[in-house]
């Protein structure tokens, strides 16, 4: 008997229903129920920058703080951590990608290599 | 924009090898594909932890102690990352933790066999994080960004919890004969269950394999199971132990090891929820849900709290 239903690869178990009598009705937590989400940067070493690492959740910035430390910094990656909810972050829209970032790519005239200057010129 | 130009750029994409972004146009199906596999990958990172916290309060010694508690803080974190993953597809923790609770969602069958003795960390961290590293290195290069990105953290991680649990069987097979029994039969017990965590047989594939072609996956079930057998032939003889397969032998003319038969019918028996601790696992899980959950109301309050004081002071 073949009992095999989708194709299965590791780390993606298909979804059939398992059996046993676990499952349990659940109620939806809210939304406001839920702890908010949190982005965070880290300065891997004195004199560079911050850089984003990752995402969390955590009730308040403190605790946003405390968790960055824990989950991002346990091998010494870092010595100072930003955080900032992530509904303040604004981004482009991939839509818009054509007209913001093309322009730059035939503007070559704004690379020092643009320019050809003979092989005796110093300290340029 | 019509449908099969966003499609045709999706496409382009994944040829190319240029990574997908959260924002970006994407099949529903890959979509749905990419939540499934990271949710269910992030709560076998959760579930793993259960096998090994057992053995937290039972390490022989400070030193075994410290490193089991750091590695199961590791999944706790690599759990974290692969969930912050899957919300940039627009699936909500709180839904995923759901589905893992009431007993929708899967995660690898392979933390649903006890963990009897000590010998078991050694054999879980060489065979079963092993098993996992190399799926693992394949998906850092999975063409879904957020997805990659958590891979490239996490396998940064995973290498030492191999070490230390080969270090470790290492430490019990130059022991004392009862140690060496024990490295053995952990070694036994843990063999086929990890052959086990590639899945099925790609022979046995009903559908088309989407998956390698959206490059989600650079390599067949049965590729790397291949790999982890030859890779742990030559590694179980440092231990001077034996993997338990007689039929495990060199063959001349692929150059790889023929194995025995994995016995499949054991395998989509824990899959479907009658392993030895499916019950168990999940109770726990449940348990701790539960017993947290005022925990988590608290912080809330008393996060909501401050920031009610902070706009009196500034009104």
């Amino acid at each position: 008997m073949k009992t095999f239903i989708g194709k299965q690869l590791y780390g993606d178990f298909g979804e059939q229903e398992p059996g046993g009598e676990i499952a349990k009705e659940k109620k939806a937590m809210h939304d406001e129920d839920a702890w908010p989400l949190w982005e965070v940067f880290i300065r891997s070493k004195q004199g560079l920058d911050h850089k984003h690492a990752g995402s969390l959740k955590a009730a308040d910035a403190q605790m946003a703080i405390e968790n960055a430390r824990d989950v991002y910094t346990r091998r010494q990656e870092g010595v100072s951590i930003w955080v900032v909810e992530s509904k303040h972050i604004h981004a482009t829209n991939p839509g818009e990608s054509e007209s913001l970032f093309e322009p730059a790519e035939d503007k070559i005239y704004r690379h020092p290599t643009f320019y050809d200057l003979p092989d005796e010129i110093k300290h340029m | 924009m019509q449908i099969h130009d966003l499609e045709k750029i999706f496409e382009e994409k994944i040829e190319r090898e240029i990574k997908i972004e959260s924002k970006d146009w994407m099949p529903d199906a890959y979509r749905k594909t990419n939540v499934r596999q990271i949710s269910q990958h992030a709560h076998s990172e959760i579930v793993g932890m259960l096998p090994e916290g057992n053995w937290i309060s039972r390490a022989p010694s400070l030193k075994r102690k410290v490193i089991l508690i750091a590695k199961v803080q590791d999944e706790a974190g690599h759990g974290l990352y692969l969930y912050s993953a899957a919300e940039t597809l627009g699936t909500s923790r709180e839904q995923m933790i759901e589905d893992l609770l009431s007993g929708k969602a899967k995660y690898s069958s392979i933390f649903n066999y006890p963990t009897l003795t000590w010998a078991d960390m050694g054999a879980v961290g060489w065979l079963v994080d092993g098993a996992a590293i190399l799926n693992q290195v394949m998906l850092c290069r999975t063409s879904y960004g957020p997805y990659a990105r958590a891979m490239v953290r996490i396998c940064k991680e995973e290498s030492f919890h191999q070490r230390q649990g080969f270090e470790s069987l290492l430490v019990l097979s130059k022991g004392t004969p009862e140690q060496k029994a024990m490295c053995q039969d952990a070694i036994n017990r843990w063999w086929w269950p990890s052959l086990m965590m590639f899945g099925p047989k790609d022979a046995e594939s009903t559908n088309s394999d989407q998956s390698m072609k959206w490059k989600i996956k650079r390599k067949t079930n049965d590729e790397l199971r291949q790999q982890f057998v030859n890779m742990a032939v030559e590694q179980v003889k440092l231990l001077g132990m034996t993997l338990p397969d007689p039929d495990l032998k060199f063959n001349e003319v692929t150059s790889q090891y023929d194995f025995g038969e994995i016995h499949w019918d054991e395998f989509w028996a824990v899959v479907k929820g009658n392993g030895p601790c499916n019950k168990q696992r999940l109770e726990a899980r449940n348990k701790a849900h539960e017993e947290g959950k005022w925990v988590r109301e608290a912080a809330l309050a008393y996060a909501k709290k401050q920031q009610a004081r902070i706009s009196v002071k500034v009104a």
